[in-house]
């Protein structure tokens, strides 16, 4: 893998986010190369969505958070708004689940777009407008010229995803995160988007964080996987490993879980229980309670990310891969 | 377009004509005009004479007839009291009236509207809870109660503005308080959810996502969609406004339309009382009909028809 040279535009360190005093995020760790695909998956309130917002400043004022987010080697944590005002939407866009409500009902979809464009990129009115038909070109909407006068509810959901994605490429970002973007979306409709995404990340060459609880949609479009569970990167590995050899019970469940088309076909096997509030988290390893590998120690065992033995880009947050190693390989957190 | 007009104009002749019957209906249910107009010792044979020259005699339904047939004609009849048509009553009567209620909706609009905004971007916070505070103790008391109140401390404690009365700004200032208050304090409470339950849209997300300074996403994102959920409340505050220029007025004998009406009932002035029925129940329509054009204007949802979303 060559892109292993290619320095980190984004290394979030350690971020911790509560909400009135309920932890939602128990320090991840995340680094992302410039033109990387990766993805994030795992049940609804994980913290996958929350990792990005917390990094953009995006969440509400009571949310405690703590932590390092550099972009570029430049603090992005505690920064002031007008700071983080550039960096949203100009280096870093934002699209995501339900694009019908994602957008402003009441304002035509070309004047959306013309604000992105008007505020990254300088453009006077004349400019950005011809600018915005050409982002509707890029991004498969049919007469741009005559569609950017239309408001939301004149498109259909796959649309309205195509002009969030529009609107997100406007500021010529260098991170593009995906927050479930097709889960609002009819099947076809599912796959034309993400086909649209991966053509997009080629051609502009940025950086691609896919949000979503489907491993199959991630599986397809990314390099590298981050699997979260209540507020933990629980493992972390390259698309293929993590699917050839999974390391943490919670997800071999999800690959479980998953259908296949390509092996011959399996019984689905859903992983027991429920995922646990974060006001009553389990001492020790969050998944103990609902783990068929569960041993008496996971109860106090503090949960860490360690690389699997000769896999150094694998890593796993299981006490039966961190007991195989030495103290000295475990990744401080 | 042509079709909206048509629909509107139906049920606004619709709601005057239910208007005029109910109007006709109570006024003759809840007692006889000669007996009330003229004193009790007034002859029997004086009594017939007024009945015959009000055209009372008739049987009920000949009078309704007559009645609606002359309104269909553009004529509302005749004061009892002083023989001049009523129209020519009422009409004198409205721009003392408007001259309340105009300065008192811009007060609700003025006041209301900002506070509430304000409110809502303070939410949870000490500025909230007083606005919300002022606000619920602003609509809770009656507005005779506020008038009376506000005539106690600012007209005889303090003698800084006149208990009543018509003609300088100064006469205006009470009133104008009394008849305003209640509906910025509702109004504020409107606005404010109305902030809040958009603030918290994915919209309202989005828009911080891609860089809108805060205030850009506040006045150019938040308030157009707010506005429309206000809008309807505007539009029920004017129909409260003329209520509430009832009370007030006869509070600080204001010499408006509402004073008219109390003297009118009593008196059993009918021709007076339908007519200002329906001078109302006009304003009424046109404030709706504006409410619905205005909707238009805020959500494009609203013009396009075969859009589902419930019609105003």
């Amino acid at each position: 893998m060559t892109d292993a040279c290619k320095e980190p535009i984004i290394e979030i360190a350690d971020l911790h986010v509560a909400f009135d005093n309920v932890p939602a995020l128990h320090g991840v760790d995340l680094s992302l190369r410039r033109g990387e695909s990766v993805g994030m998956v795992g049940e609804s309130g994980c913290g996958k969505s929350v990792t990005w917002l917390a990094a953009l400043g995006l969440l509400p004022q009571r949310a405690q958070i703590s932590g390092s987010v550099r972009l570029a080697g430049e603090e992005l944590l505690h920064e002031p708004a007008s700071r983080l005002d550039k960096v949203r939407g100009g280096r870093i866009a934002m699209i995501f689940q339900d694009p019908a409500s994602a957008l402003n009902p009441v304002q035509k979809v070309g004047d959306q777009i013309i604000e992105v464009l008007r505020l990254h990129r300088g453009m006077e009115r004349h400019a950005a407008r011809a600018e915005a038909r050409r982002l509707f070109d890029q991004v498969g909407i049919p007469d741009p010229a005559r569609r950017l006068d239309a408001y939301p509810h004149e498109f259909s959901g796959g649309q309205n995803q195509r002009i969030m994605i529009a609107m997100a490429l406007a500021g010529r970002p260098e991170i593009l995160i995906a927050d479930e973007p097709t889960t609002a979306l009819d099947v076809t409709i599912q796959a034309q988007i993400l086909d649209l995404l991966q053509q997009i990340q080629r051609e502009m060459g940025m950086a691609l964080v896919l949000i979503s609880h489907d491993l199959g949609i991630i599986g397809e479009l990314c390099e590298r996987v981050l699997v979260l569970y209540a507020g933990r990167v629980v493992e972390e590995a390259p698309v293929d490993r993590l699917f050839a050899q999974p390391h943490h019970p919670y997800t071999q469940g999800l690959l479980k879980a998953l259908p296949s088309l390509e092996t011959k076909p399996h019984r689905l096997v859903a992983i027991p229980g429920v995922v646990p509030s974060a006001t009553d988290l389990p001492m020790g390893c969050a998944f103990a309670p609902r783990c068929a590998q569960r041993v008496e120690r996971c109860g106090e065992w503090a949960s860490e990310l360690a690389s699997i033995p000769n896999e150094g880009r694998h890593k796993a947050a299981c006490l039966h891969v961190a007991s195989e190693l030495a103290p000295a390989e475990v990744v401080a957190a | 377009m042509a079709r909206f007009v048509a629909i509107r104009l139906a049920r606004a002749l619709l709601t005057i004509g239910m208007v005029v019957t109910f109007a006709f209906v109570v006024l003759r249910a809840s007692g006889d005009p000669a007996r009330a107009m003229l004193s009790p010792e007034t002859p029997a044979a004086a009594v017939e004479a007024f009945r015959k020259a009000w055209g009372l005699d008739a049987p009920v339904g000949v009078q309704y007839a007559r009645y609606v047939l002359a309104i269909v004609q553009g004529d509302l009849g005749q004061s009892m009291r002083d023989g001049r048509a009523a129209i020519t009553v009422v009409a004198e009567r409205i721009p003392v009236t408007l001259m309340l209620t105009g300065p008192a909706l811009a007060l609700n609009l003025l006041l209301g509207i900002p506070a509430g905004i304000y409110a809502a971007l303070k939410h949870g916070r000490l500025a909230d809870r007083l606005v919300m505070a002022i606000a619920v103790a602003g609509f809770t008391v009656p507005s005779f109660v506020l008038g009376l109140v506000l005539v106690l401390a600012f007209a005889v404690e303090l003698p800084w503005f006149p208990s009543g009365g018509a003609g300088t700004l100064r006469q205006l200032v009470l009133p104008v308080v009394t008849l305003g208050l209640g509906g910025a304090a509702v109004l504020a409470r409107f606005t404010r959810s109305a902030m809040l339950e958009v603030l918290g849209q994915s919209y309202i997300r989005t828009a911080s996502a891609k860089g809108v300074p805060w205030r850009g996403v506040v006045t150019g994102h938040a308030l157009p969609n707010a506005a429309i959920p206000v809008l309807t409340i505007v539009g029920f505050m004017v129909g409260n406004l003329i209520a509430g220029t009832v009370l007030v007025e006869s509070v600080f004998s204001w010499p408006g339309v509402g004073s008219l009406l109390v003297v009118s009932v009593v008196s059993r002035d009918l021709a007076v009382v339908q007519c200002i029925l329906l001078v109302v129940a006009a304003a009424m329509i046109v404030t709706n009909v504006s409410v619905d054009l205005l909707y238009g204007v805020l959500d494009p949802r609203l013009r396009d028809a075969s859009y589902p979303i419930g019609g105003a």
